[in-house]
Order: structure tokens, then sequence, then C-alpha cells
């Protein structure tokens, strides 16, 4: 059982209109795994997220979900998924008691199991003093714990997840993130994120998507070396621009030297080189040894956006 | 047939939460009243509902039901609902009629309150009852059809002014088309006679349950719920 594939997605492509949303996509994932789905907005996850959850046929490419392909078995497949959309679904005018009743209905849970898992979710997603208020009362991070709680009421196989941290406070994204770290292992949990950090921290395994295409799969850990080829520090120097440039970029490991000029006189450079403490500590005594004022030193953390490019580039594109 | 039912249940327990069912129930019954008075006020009026049912299917037809379900999908698509329904293991057919027989509940409903004007007939006299049970079929065919236009123009667009509007718009086309037919003459006079929904009810209310216009108003739901279906599935595409 443990080795089950659970999500298939064989070169899935979406077309909108012209532009494609996503462009010949593959992945799995197996029984109890947390896939990460990681990419700048617009990069094709929730669009992929739609295709798994029957939302949306792919234009060409299949998918399955616990063995159904999700076009030709669909309302199978849909059984098998529990799914948090993007923007939380909840009719505001009802209470969290009667929606959660009402999606385990079509859902097609008997009334036995509705009742009882009904008490479980809220457990799980400790809604206990809401249980009976109106949704329209709820704070956002509540909301997302109902969204959270109407995904996993019919014990799907399959989580699928969009953005589920996005719009809530820091310390309901905490609480967020390991609920859903504990609702891995029963379920196999597919979330998208635009947080590398965040994705780290839940998943065993992280798919990267930019422009519709994926560019890069590995556990966080692997990415994480992948990644460590580059650093980039931003330092302030109290000398002349151009001789800095200049001796900054001949020193090895150095691969980049950018500055900016700040209004006041001050220049700023941002220098991108290979990773490591000793890589500054060069900088440092190269500024120090030709008499300028070395004002300021510290890493900077490369963008989501820059990742990506050297994920692109360094894959051969 | 139980998923239709749980959306049925539903939005049922949606329009009875909100006060949209009683709204339509008292608007319905205060305009009914006042069509009763007038049909009975007449010199040699007759013990009958068929003024009143036709003033209804003529004046509130058109107005009630597009109101009634202008939220039925609209509001779906606003609040991001309608992912969830169709990404539930529910068709989405099932969707579609569930939404339309709840309002087909309420509806039919406050209808069947205005038979409190029959017993006030048979208080003071002897009403045919045949006709008035027809003319009630009739009435009930009538905004069954009219809902089914309802619910395909709420499919349509995410606004729900705009979904009334188009609904109001179709019905009240629907129910004025045959009054051209005069005009227009010859075979499109037929096609624009057999189109209207007001033709069809006229026999209805004179004591006559036709086939022929029991089928009219039985097509007219197909067509306009079948339409609503697809409009439902094409979401999935945008």
């Amino acid at each position: 059982m443990s080795n089950q594939t659970m999500i298939e997605a064989n070169h899935l492509t979406k077309y909108y209109g012209d532009f494609p949303a996503v462009y010949d996509v593959s992945f799995s994932a197996q029984k109890g795994e947390v896939v990460g789905f990681l990419g700048p907005n617009a990069a094709g996850k929730t669009t992929t997220m739609r295709i798994l959850t029957g939302f949306t046929p792919p234009t060409s490419g299949s998918a399955s979900i616990a063995g159904y392909d999700v076009v030709a078995e669909s309302l199978e497949a849909r059984r098998h998924v529990g799914y948090l959309p993007e923007t939380v679904p909840l009719y505001t005018d009802m209470k969290v008691k009667d929606y959660l009743r009402f999606m385990g209905a079509i859902r097609g849970m008997e009334s036995s199991a509705i009742k009882r898992r009904i008490g479980d979710v809220i457990d799980i997603c400790h809604l206990e003093t809401y249980y009976d208020a109106y949704i329209s009362k709820l704070s956002k991070g509540f909301r997302q714990r109902v969204g959270v709680a109407q995904a996993i009421l019919h014990e799907p196989e399959v989580l699928v997840l969009d953005e589920p941290t996005v719009g809530i406070d820091p310390i309901q994204v905490v609480e967020t993130r390991q609920l859903i770290k504990s609702l891995g292992g029963e379920h196999t949990i597919i979330l998208s994120s635009h947080i590398l950090p965040e994705v780290s921290m839940i998943c065993q395994r992280v798919i990267i998507i930019h422009e519709g295409e994926i560019v890069a799969v590995d556990t966080p850990q692997a990415l994480g070396e992948r990644l460590e080829g580059a650093e980039r520090v931003q330092m302030e120097v109290a000398g002349p621009a151009a001789q800095v440039v200049r001796t900054l970029r001949g020193i090895t490991g150095v691969q980049d030297v950018t500055f900016t000029e700040q209004g006041d006189g001050r220049v700023l450079y941002a220098v991108t080189s290979r990773r490591g403490d000793e890589m500054r500590a060069t900088l440092a005594k190269a500024v120090v040894e030709h008499g300028w004022g070395l004002l300021r030193l510290e890493p900077v953390s490369l963008s989501l956006e820059e990742i990506f490019l050297r994920l692109t580039t360094s894959e051969g594109g | 047939m139980r998923n239709i039912l749980s959306i049925a249940y539903k939005e049922l327990s949606t329009y009875v939460t909100s006060p949209m069912a009683y709204i339509i129930a008292g608007v319905l019954l205060a305009l009914t009243g006042v069509f009763f008075i007038d049909s009975v006020d007449q010199p040699f009026a007759l013990a009958s509902v068929r003024g009143l049912l036709r003033n209804t299917a003529f004046f509130l037809m058109p107005l009630i039901p597009p109101i009634m379900t202008m939220r039925l999908f609209a509001e779906e698509q606003k609040l991001g609902t309608l992912e969830l329904l169709l990404t539930a293991p529910v068709r989405d057919f099932e969707v579609v009629l569930g939404k339309f027989l709840a309002s087909f509940a309420i509806l039919g409903g406050s209808l069947l309150l205005t038979l409190f004007y029959v017993f006030i007939l048979r208080f003071y006299s002897d009403p045919d009852i045949g006709p008035v049970l027809s003319a009630y079929f009739g009435i009930l065919l009538y905004s069954a059809g009219a809902l089914a236009v309802g619910v395909l123009a709420s499919s349509l667009t995410g606004n729900q002014i705009v979904a009334a509007t188009v609904g109001f718009g179709i019905i009240l086309m629907f129910s004025v088309v045959g009054n051209v037919s005069s005009v227009v003459g010859g075979a499109a006079a037929t096609i624009l006679g057999h189109l209207s929904m007001t033709n069809h009810y006229e026999s209805f209310s004179q004591g006559i349950v036709d086939t022929t216009d029991v089928l009219y108003y039985v097509i007219l739901c197909a067509v306009f719920l079948f339409l609503a279906v697809r409009s439902v599935e094409s979401r999935r595409w945008r």
C-alpha cells in the first residue's frame, strides 16, 4: 500500500485561448506523500490543481487521482479529492455546522458518517468555539480552517490545497502549516505556495513550476544544495566607485558586481558570489586593504524569481 | 437523486433563513389580493379564480421568478463556491435541477397560499371547482417555466442584477410575443402564437387541460434547464 501512486499527471497542457497556462506538466505523488508546488504568481499552479480536482479539463494530456482518470472517470476521481481553492469557497450566510453538513451530503456521505466526521474535523481544525456561528462572522484565519475542515471531511485520499497560508496572520500561518504536516501520511497532499521556506518545511518533495512548465523536481534538501551555488551580498563602501567595482570583480569566486548610487552620495554594491562565510571575509579584507571604509556588509537572499532563473539556467533551459 | 435533494435542501434553507421567501410570499399575497377584489368587484362577476390567476401570470410571473432565481448561480460564482460544487462528486445537471426545484417549491408553495381566495369564494358562493384546479395546475406550470428561464439567466453571469434583468426580459418576451402574431400573419404568426406563454395558459384558465399546453411548459422548462446545464459546464472552460 505504501508505494501506491495517488496522483499522476501525464503531459498536462492547458491553453486559455492562445496562452498556455500549463505546458507539458508531468509528475506523480505516492500515497502519504506531501508534495509542494512552488512557483511565482501566474506560474500555472492553480490551473494544474483545477485539472487535478476535475474543475477544468486539460487541453491535452491526462491525469488520474487514486487511479481514476480526472476526465473519463471524473465523478469517481472527485470522490477521492478534498480541495481547498485559493479563495476559500464559503457560503457566508450559513452556519459552520450547516456548511459542513452540506459539503458532506454532496460528497455522498451517510448522515451518520457526516455527524461523526464533523466532530472530528472540528477537533482537528480547532473550530469548537465557532461550530454554531455564521461563517460571515468568522475572521480570515478561521474561515481558512473551515475551508480545510470541508476539504478533509470525507476523508479523501488526496488533498489539494491551493495557497493555504495566504492572507492569514503569522500565528495562524504556523498553525496551518502544522495542521497540514499532521495530515500528511494519512492523505496524499499537494499544496501550492510561492514561499520557498514554507514548502521546505512541510513537503517531502518540491515541484518548481515557472511560466507553466516544471523547472525542477527534488527534495527540499537537494534543492537547497543546488541553490547553494550562489549568494548575494550587499555592501556599502566609502571609496571611488569604479575602482571598488574593479577590485571586487577581480576577487576569485565573485560572479557579478553591480552598484547603485544613493541620493546622498553613498554607493551600494550588490555582489553575487560563491556561497560561504569565507567569501564575505575575503570581500571585507579586499575593501579594507585598499584603505576604503567598509560601512556595511550583509548577505541578502535571492528572490524567488532569481531562484527560478538559476534553476532554469542550470537545467539548461 | 440524493445529490439533487441535498442541493435543493440547502437552497431551501437559504430561502427560508433569508427574508427572500417571506418577501416573495408577502408580495404575492398582497398583489393577488388586489387582483381578487378587482375580479369579484364587477357586475355579474363569476365565482372563479380566472381573472386572479390570469393577472398573476401576466403581471407577476415575469417579475417574481427572476428575482427568486438571480442568486442561485450568480452568487456561487461571486463567492467562488461554484468551484467547490463543480469539484464535488455531483453532476452538473444535478446542481441545476436541485436549485430549480428549491425555487419551485418556494414559488409553488406561495401560489398555493392563494387557495385562500377559493375558500372565500366557497363561503359566499359556489365556484366550479374543475376550472379552479386546472387554472392552478396551469399557473404552477407557468411559474416552473419562468423559473427555468431565471435559472439560465443566473448561470450566465456573476452579477445578480444582470441575471434578474435578463430573466425578466426573456420571460416578458415569451408572455407578450403572441400579441404581435396578428401583425405579422401567416406561418410566423402561428409560430409566435405557439411560443407565447400566455396563449398556452388560456385553456387552463377555462378549465381545459390540453396535453399540448402541458407539453409546451414541460418542454420550455427542459430547454432552459438544459441550456443552464450547458452554461454551468462552460464555466469549467473559462
